[in-house]
């Protein structure tokens, strides 16, 4: 039987929510005994390559003022984001700013001291605040040093979580594997956090890590709890051929121009106002049409792209605020910035959905939260503004750190974990995945999977797409790929690679669902046979549930507080 | 204060020339069809005798080792154990050496090295657990050792909701911004010939990393910092190899950083002046 260690509270996942959710609850209560339990090493996450900035109001009195980037956002999701929780954003950011300042955050500084900010798009101010153009990474180094100073966060470096065990409706704890040692154990505990980021990975051409795959959000759907708007996917307007690297939006912030093949700043046709400014959404659609239309540059791959021209910076700007960014470009492009424009096409990026929470990060489970990109509390609603997702981890990362730390001191024993679900949780990836003889090779299972999210779950979708997205999908689940060839214990990533193709297979399936039902275009999802936004039909998120057939869809109702929809420009 | 600027802008113009060589490089690059990988393999924990792998890479023009590394585990072998995540040098995790010199999988293309056979084996200074994985539970301690946060008796940093803010100009903060772009990738531990010899001395990435808390004028530890490090196996271990500085992927100079340290140890005293209060922000 396998081996039970026991926490008061228990963070899946050591990204920036995660450790600024461990710093919440150890400093909320010293006594409270909290693990991080991740896949993968501290300070691996991929929170270290988000790139541009921070979102928060701080130079109120040059200007700027809360109403607006509360404003901001909602008009960014295309008013489908829960207007409460843009606001509780948006208030609770500026003292997130200041605590990691006082934490050893190398914010970029004005010549005065005070902590600068840049322009990046959707905003009606320059609050993007930042480090150079490595502010995921310092903001992990920031928490994750800060996490030190505490005796009561303790580090389970690459434990891979399978399931999660529950109680009715009560969280109980977790199973995992260390790799190490490829041992199988349960972690107790009354109180859970899911911080396990995004699922890009079920796309192909994607900025994400190749650990961002959805094991949390598919521990979540598979333990019977909602995903959220999972068809609201965002595509970057700029990642790098052909590897999917980000060029950071802080690069149009910091004065970059799109061009097409006549050399053209195109986006001044589609968001006269804005310019390459202009919301995520807008701008990828908008070089998608440009490419469609014949004006893409070919990359030597044979991929359709654009170009980004930053050489007017000048060498002494680029250097100093983008100093990253030139850096991808000459490992990975072959291209200086400084000296001519590079190549770039849409990415995906970022997704909007997740596992459902209301506003404090609570999911349908009593003792489990969800926070970061995992989570979908509603703030984004159909697309997100470029960041406010690093906001969105400190935010609720504090926010569900503090409350899970609360609830774990009111309910101290954890009375039983079910053997019954520990037992099924051990037939479900020893029998039917590590022991199981398919034939078919699982990474070739997802190969097919990601390009057929490219070719069908893209920008521009329609229903006859979708449909065959679906079904293509729903094949593969069904294909003999469940196998894993290395027979060893001790570190096995070809198991749980294999798991992670597992999660994949469901999660994409929902993407799918969920823009088939959605008949409607609606920030990220653009739907050709549907091209406008239909507020009467539609004006509602996205509930899937898993059940053995097909994932059970319905709806949620959105949250408004202070904004009527209206039509967006940019 | 002036002359760690002076050294720190002498850095940048190196860092700068040595871009340019990458530039070059780049346009002078080898072109091959086919690579042969040599990939060490053992499992630690079953004492496995070491053994090499050949693999038949079929090479594009941008593939890095990571990308032959995962080409080779997804079709040829899937139970090559390796650590990777980011596959754009920012998470630290694909460190081995290739072709004998610690290096990050991800950020070395096939086209930089010189001829057909391309080798891969674990880092050294880490245990070994298995093929290239190896473990790095020692080297997280040392990092930890140096107390690497912020300490600050007369301001309070604690996790409550406050609207205050040290002042820093740009020049405070490149004092100490060039250090903190280490993302413990372990390539300098591997690379050091102290720590070969002595796992007690905490080797060039927390060393490096005492220096980036001592240069920030947040922190007031001061010459408690300094004392931490200059016991017997500390910083004068350090026989200033300067390997950990080659090869940092970052090009974060750990080999500058102990070196400032040793200086202040040897007599400058900082100005306690100079420690930044919490302020008003407005």
């Amino acid at each position: 039987m396998a081996d039970t260690i026991s926490h008061d509270l228990i963070i899946i996942g050591s990204g920036l929510a995660g450790l600024r959710a461990a710093i919440s609850a150890a400093s909320t209560h010293d006594s409270l005994n909290i693990a991080v339990v991740a896949k993968v090493q501290v300070m691996r996450s991929h929170s270290v390559s988000a790139e541009g900035g921070t979102a928060a109001v701080i130079f109120e009195e040059e200007g700027d003022n809360k109403e607006s980037h509360i404003y901001d956002t909602i008009k960014g999701s295309d008013f489908l984001a829960d207007q409460d929780v843009a606001e509780l954003l948006v208030r609770s950011m500026p003292f997130e700013i200041y605590q990691l300042e006082h934490w050893g955050m190398p914010w970029s500084r004005r010549e005065n001291g005070r902590i600068d900010q840049r322009k990046f798009g959707g905003y009606s101010f320059p609050r993007a605040t930042y480090a150079q153009d490595k502010v995921g990474f310092y903001e992990m180094q920031t928490l994750y040093d800060t996490c030190l100073k505490y005796d009561n966060i303790h580090f389970y470096n690459e434990w891979f979580c399978t399931s999660i065990l529950s109680d009715a409706k009560d969280f109980r704890g977790v199973t995992a594997i260390e790799m190490k040692s490829g041992d199988f154990v349960k972690f107790k505990a009354p109180a859970g956090i899911i911080c396990t980021g995004g699922a890009g990975r079920i796309y192909s051409f994607s900025t994400y890590a190749y650990s961002s795959t959805p094991d949390g959000l598919d521990m979540a759907y598979r333990a019977g709890l909602a995903l959220k708007d999972m068809e609201f996917v965002q595509f970057h307007p700029t990642g790098i051929l052909p590897s999917g690297i980000l060029i950071t939006e802080g690069a149009r912030g910091e004065g970059g121009y799109l061009i097409n093949n006549q050399g053209e700043r195109f986006m001044k046709k589609y968001a006269p106002t804005k310019l390459e400014l202009a919301s995520r959404d807008v701008v990828s659609r908008a070089m998608m049409r440009e490419i469609q239309e014949g004006r893409g540059f070919k990359h030597e791959s044979g991929v359709d792209c654009l170009k980004i021209d930053l050489s007017h910076l000048g060498e002494d700007n680029i250097k100093k605020r983008l100093a990253g960014i030139r850096e991808i470009g000459i490992k990975f492009s072959g291209i200086d910035v400084i000296e001519e424009p590079i190549e770039i096409r849409p990415v995906c990026h970022y997704m909007m959905g997740g596992i459902h929470t209301n506003i404090n990060g609570a999911t349908e489970m009593t003792g489990l939260w969800a926070a970061g990109e995992a989570a979908c509390n509603s703030l984004h609603g159909a697309n997100r503004l470029g960041a406010n997702s690093t906001s969105e981890c400190l935010v609720w990362g504090r926010i569900t750190g503090r409350l899970a730390a609360e609830y774990a001191v009111d309910h101290p024993s954890v009375s039983s974990i079910s053997q019954h679900q520990v037992i099924e949780e051990e037939k479900r990836i020893y029998d039917g995945l590590f022991r199981s003889r398919g034939q078919v090779n699982p990474y070739e299972i997802r190969k097919e999977l990601t390009d057929t999210m490219d070719a069908k779950a893209h920008i521009f979708r329609n229903e006859k797409d979708l449909a065959e997205g679906l079904k293509k999908v729903r094949h593969l689940k069904q294909q003999a790929w469940k196998h894993v060839d290395d027979h060893a214990k001790e570190y096995n990533t070809n198991f749980i690679n294999v798991m992670e193709i597992d999660s994949m297979l469901r999660t994409a399936e929902i993407v799918l669902a969920g823009a088939f039902n959605r008949r409607e275009s609606r920030g990220a999802h653009a739907r050709t046979d549907y091209p406008n936004r239909d507020d009467i039909n539609f004006l509602k998120h996205t509930i899937g549930y898993l059940t053995t057939q097909e994932p059970k869809m319905s709806w949620h109702p959105v949250t408004f507080t202070r904004y009527a929809p209206m039509e967006r420009k940019y | 204060m002036n002359q760690i600027i002076k050294k720190i802008r002498m850095l940048e113009k190196k860092n700068n020339q040595k871009d340019m060589t990458k530039i070059n490089n780049t346009k002078a690059e080898t072109s091959r069809q086919m690579v042969v990988l040599n990939v060490y393999r053992a499992n630690t924990h079953r004492n496995d005798l070491p053994r090499v792998e050949k693999f038949q890479i079929p090479v594009q023009r941008w593939m890095t080792v990571l990308d032959a590394l995962l080409f080779a585990k997804s079709y040829l072998d899937s139970s090559i154990a390796i650590r990777y995540s980011c596959r754009m040098a920012s998470c630290g995790s694909c460190g081995m050496k290739i072709n004998g010199v610690p290096k990050l999988a991800c950020y070395t293309k096939i086209s930089e090295l010189q001829g057909n056979t391309i080798t891969c084996e674990p880092l050294s200074n880490f245990p070994h657990i298995r093929d290239l994985v190896t473990d790095f539970s020692q080297f997280f301690e040392h990092h930890k050792e140096m107390a690497p946060f912020i300490h600050n008796n007369n301001a309070d940093i604690k996790d409550e909701n406050k609207l205050s803010e040290f002042k820093q100009t740009p020049q405070d903060v490149d004092n100490y911004l060039q250090f903190s772009y280490c993302i413990k990738c372990g390539l300098c531990y591997s690379a050091c010939p102290t720590v070969a010899t002595d796992t007690k001395f905490p080797g060039p990435q927390a060393l490096s990393q005492a220096y980036r808390y001592y240069a920030d004028t947040r922190d007031d530890l001061s010459n408690r910092r300094l004392n931490a490090v200059d016991g017997k196996h500390g910083i004068w271990r350090c026989h200033f190899a300067g390997s950990c500085s080659k090869v940092c992927p970052k090009g974060v100079d750990p080999a500058l950083g102990i070196q400032l340290l040793r200086g202040h140890i040897m007599g400058y005293s900082r100005n306690e002046n100079k420690i930044a209060k919490l302020r008003d922000p407005t």
